[in-house]
This record gives structure tokens, sequence and C-alpha cells, in this order.
């Protein structure tokens, strides 16, 4: 079996060197340092990627420092960089994005968890993975050509003399803005909220919905008042990883949300979005200063995602490990 | 019966229905967007679609052959980059690691996950990029390739330790030593498993724009080699969609019908083949 000329020395029973050697030859060592590398890799990109980002950033964060993030000015020719309008458009379209997508990923995940049958939950869940799939350009296209036009000619309108008097919707409606990729982006994380929402409601033990109900609670009581504030910490886990997602989708928000940096109180209005600049601006930027610039906007939008994406691991982990035992696979 | 007891009675019906209508609502948002496209896109779809080049701006008729062709070629580099790195690390984490370094793999795994993959896009940019000073079919692969390896790596990973011990057992009394037995015994009992990973991660990326925008580009022509920029199916859907031309949007339509189209294919596909009965009694 042995065929490497060192190892199959007839020196017999000897102590450790040999042996490690004929655990080499033997192939577990190497198969060990194979995959080790190839997980190691991993990590290597994981700190290149940090590392790169905060390299190539250094001449923006050097000439800008902690201004650039409350500056509002973006101008390329002057070399004037601020990412307030970027950041701003970021969070709000976030925002409308969450406000829609929590109580509607949330009811539906209630409703798979607590009412539907094994099989007619397994099925619509498959939907909603299938949802969870759509490449974003496609919602993009659906936005731009479909969306828009509805919210221009009809639910800006309806909105503002409905709500008008907040500041909130006013203005003229050009159909783009922060509402538009808002509700864009909200459907693109519905699927997130909902299948994360539903495992961490299936982790809950069964006889703490079993003991409401005897004690007298209707179905939607036990379901509210027990079984939803059981599984409070993941269902913020999923609402923390769907904001992740929604940070940092870029096509659909580009296509949409009007590519204006402003800082505006109007949903309304044109913005632009961190992932929006990156992506229309990147390729053309000339010069180091703007290009440096743009990677410390990547580097923002990295750290804000990366933040997120840790504690929401954190919270789901939390809960579903407390309903022991019952967790769905 | 209380007044109490009707209000509790009838917010329980309305609630629950309004969980049902929750569902309807999402559910229904992918029957719909299928069905537009199919409308919208489903009448431009021909035969020159597959096989021309786009036609100039403001000439009828062209195609995308470049554009599949160069996603098709993404797609394989992606496949030879990612897939390697992600697979033999998902054997590390289930098979050979300890108890730490597994942790800070997997965690790592996860976030990057989470990464945009528009700063995936810029990571590849100063990688690639940069270095070669253009644009290129190489520099989109590795972008997607990046994005590839954590799906691939945790579903080894989970579907490895699914594996029943007594498979493993029942090697190790044959005399099979450690890689042997993985490589012999455990890898094949969660092959299709590990392949249907492969296969959505590839899917997923294969509709990935925004980190090709700055890496592969973009490219009327055929992009010969792998040395050019090259032109894919997402980033024309994106340009076409956001130009000017009537026609461009057309053809937008037909390559966002032909893009959903695959994708969900696969995911179906895929899902309906590793439900299908495993090769051992899955807990």
């Amino acid at each position: 079996m042995a065929t490497t000329p060192n190892a199959a020395t007839p020196t017999e029973f000897t102590a450790t060197p040999r042996s490690f050697l004929r655990r080499w030859t033997g192939g577990d060592e190497i198969a060990h340092l194979v995959t080790l590398i190839a997980a190691a890799t991993i990590l290597l990109i994981a700190v290149l990627l940090v590392y790169q980002l905060w390299v190539l950033s250094a001449e923006a964060r050097a000439k800008f420092g902690w201004s650039f993030f409350v500056t509002k000015t973006w101008d390329p020719v002057a070399g004037d960089f601020g990412a307030l309008p970027f950041i701003y458009g970021t969070l709000v379209t976030s925002a409308v994005a969450l406000l829609i997508a929590v109580p509607l990923g949330v009811g539906a995940a209630i409703f798979l968890a607590e009412l539907a049958t094994p099989k007619l939950s397994a099925s619509l869940t498959f939907v909603s993975d299938l949802l969870a799939a759509v490449p974003s350009v496609i919602y993009g296209l659906l936005g731009v050509f479909l969306l828009v036009p509805i919210m221009r000619t009809t639910i800006q309108p309806a909105l503002k003399k409905s709500l008008g008097f907040l500041p909130l919707f006013q203005g003229p409606s050009y159909g783009i803005g922060f509402l538009t990729a808002g509700i864009v982006l909200a459907i693109m994380i519905v699927p997130f909220v909902l299948s994360v929402s539903r495992e961490v409601l299936l982790a809950v033990p069964r006889d703490q919905r079993e003991a409401a109900l005897a004690l007298g609670a209707t179905k939607w009581e036990s379901t509210w008042k027990v079984v939803v504030p059981a599984a409070r910490i993941g269902i913020f886990g999923s609402v923390f990883l769907a904001l992740a997602r929604a940070l940092g989708e870029t096509m659909a928000v580009t296509m949409v949300i009007g590519n204006n940096p402003k800082v505006a109180a109007s949903l309304f209005s044109p913005g632009y979005s961190i992932a929006a600049v990156l992506a229309n601006e990147f390729s053309e930027a000339t010069g180091n200063l703007y290009l440096s610039a743009l990677i410390e906007l990547g580097l923002v939008l990295f750290l804000l995602t990366f933040v997120l994406n840790g504690l929401a691991r954190l919270l789901i982990v939390v809960t579903t490990a407390r309903g022991s035992g019952v967790l769905p696979t | 019966m209380s007044v109490r007891l009707m209000w509790r009675k009838s917010l329980n019906v309305a609630m629950l229905s309004l969980t049902g209508v929750c569902v309807l609502i999402t559910v229904s948002v992918l029957f719909f967007i299928l069905g537009y496209l199919v409308y919208n896109g489903g009448k431009d779809l021909s035969w020159n679609f597959f096989t021309r080049l786009p036609a100039p701006v403001g000439e009828a008729g062209g195609g995308m052959a470049n554009a599949i062709l160069g996603s098709m070629k993404l797609l394989l580099l992606a496949a030879l980059f990612g897939v390697p790195i992600g697979l033999l690390g998902g054997v590390y984490l289930a098979e050979f690691g300890g108890r730490t370094v597994p942790f800070v793999v997997r965690y790592t795994a996860d976030l990057l996950n989470g990464v945009p993959s528009i700063v995936i896009g810029i990571f590849a940019y100063a990688l690639v990029v940069m270095p070669m000073h253009h644009f290129s079919t190489l520099a989109g692969g590795f972008a997607l390739g990046i994005m590839v390896i954590p799906t691939v790596l945790r579903n080894t990973e989970s579907f490895l330790t699914d594996v029943p011990r007594s498979l493993r057992e029942g090697a190790f009394a044959m005399g099979a030593n450690k890689w042997k037995m993985v490589a012999t015994v455990v890898l094949p009992a969660a092959s299709r498993g590990i392949l249907t990973g492969v296969l959505l991660a590839l899917a997923r990326v294969a509709g990935e724009t925004a980190p090709l925008l700055f890496t592969a580009f973009g490219n009327r022509f055929w992009s010969p080699g792998w040395n050019q920029p090259t032109s894919s199916l997402p980033v024309v859907i994106y340009t076409y969609a956001t130009g000017p031309y009537e026609d461009w949007h057309r053809q937008a339509w037909a390559a966002g019908l032909v893009l959903l189209g695959l994708v969900l294919i696969t995911n179906i596909l895929v899902r309906a083949f590793l439900t299908r009965g495993t090769a051992y009694e899955r807990t």
C-alpha cells in the first residue's frame, strides 16, 4: 500500500516518528491537511476582504475623517465626497422595507407554523424559498416597468390625499424614490423573515401551546401571548437578518430609487443608497480619491451588515437552542 | 355567551384569517412575477434570441447569445474555484475539525454569506481587476466563486454530519483508515445532498448582477478566452431595462424570463431530487 520509498522502511515497531510517517503515508494526515487548507482559505478570504477594503479606502479616510459620514455633498469633479445621502437612503429604504415585511412575514410564519397542516406548510415554505431565489435584477425589472408607473399614477396620489399632512408624503409623485425602493425591498426580504420566523416558532415546545389552550385561551391567544413571546428573540434575529439583506441589496434598489444623492424628508423624493452608488459609479470612477471614497462606502456597508448578521445569528441560535429537541430540520 | 367571550372569539377568527392573508400575499407574489414575465417576455423569445449577437442600437432583432455563453463561462469558473474549496472545507468541518477551528470557520462562512454581493464585487475588483488593469471573465468568475463557497461549505458539512455513525463504524471495522472511510463511505452516502447544495449555490449566483458590474463588466460582442470583459444575462437585463430604447426593454423582459426560468427550474428539480428518498434514513 505504502509506495513512497522512505516510508516503507523495514525497521519494525519503533517509536512515534515512524507511526507518524505511517499515518502520513496512509493518507489521513494528507487528507487532514488538504481539507484544512480549504477551510483556512475561507478565513483568508474574509481577512483579505477586510484588509483590502481598509487599505484601499485609506486615502478617503485620511482626507475626510469622520466628517465623511455627515457631509451631504457628493461632487466627484471637485473631489468632495460625503456619505450622508447614501447612508440616509440606505437606512430609509430599509426602514420602509422592514415596516412592511416584518408584519407580513411574521403573520405568514404564524399561519405556517400554527395553523397549516405540515404538508401545506412545507409546500408553502417551498414557494417562499423559491421567492428568495428570484434574482434581484428580476425584482428590479418588475419594479421599473410595473411598480413605478402604479406608484406614480395611483399609490402616491392616494397617499398624498389621505396622509398628505405628514411631511413623509409630500412633494411631486415621480414614481421612483425611497418609498418605491422600500416596497421592492420589502417584497424581497419577506421570504427571509418568513422562513426563519417559522423555524423559531416551530421550535417552541408543544406543551406551551397545550398549556395555554388548556387554560381556556383561544388559538390566537395561545399563539400571540405564549408562542410568539417565547420565540421573540429568534424573530428579532430574523428581522436583523432581513435588515442585513435589505441594506446590501443592490440591483432592485438601484433601478427604482432614482439615483439622486439627496437627503429629503419625503418618501416620494428620489434618493440614493450605498449599494446603488457603488453599482452606478464604481466602474467609471476616475482618480484615486473618488475610488477610495467609493470603497469607504463599501466598507461602511460591509461593517453594517457584518454587525447585523452576527447579531442575528446569535439571537437565532439562542432561541432555537432553548426549544431543545424539537428543532426542525 | 358573554360579550367578552364573543370579542375573544371574533378576535381569534379575525387575526388567524389575517395571517392567512399574509401567506396568500407572499405566495401570490411568486406566481405574479412568473406570470407577468411570461406575459411580457414570452412573445420576444425566439430562436434568434439564443443564437444571435445583440443588434446595433436602433435596429430591431438580435439576440443574447453572447450573454448566455458569458453567464455559462462565469458559472463554470465560479464552480471551478468555489466548489472545491467549499467541499473540502465542509469535509474538514464535519470530519477532521476539532472544536475551535471549525467554529471560527463556520462563523466566518456565515458572515461571508451575508456580505452584500456588491462588496464582493469590490473585493474581486481589488484582487483581480486592479492587478490586471482590465475587466475580465476571470474576475467575474472569481467574484461569483467566492459567493458559492459559504453555501457549499455549510451544505456539505450538514449533509456529512447527517450520515449515520453506524456507516462510519462499519467502514472502520472493515479496516479502512479515516480518509478512506470519508472518501468511499461517507461522501458517497451524502453525495446527493452535496450535489444539490452545489447546484442551488450556482443557481443563486447565476442571477447575481452586482458583483459582475465591475468585474466581468459587459460586452456587446463575443468574449474570446477568459481574459476579456464578458456579457452576462443579469447584467444585460439591468443595462437593457434601464436603457432608453423600447427594443431593449422587450429584450430585457425576454432575458428576464430566461434567467428566472433557469433559476426556478434548477431550484424545483434540485429540491424534488433531494426529497425523493435518501440513501439512508435521515432523522
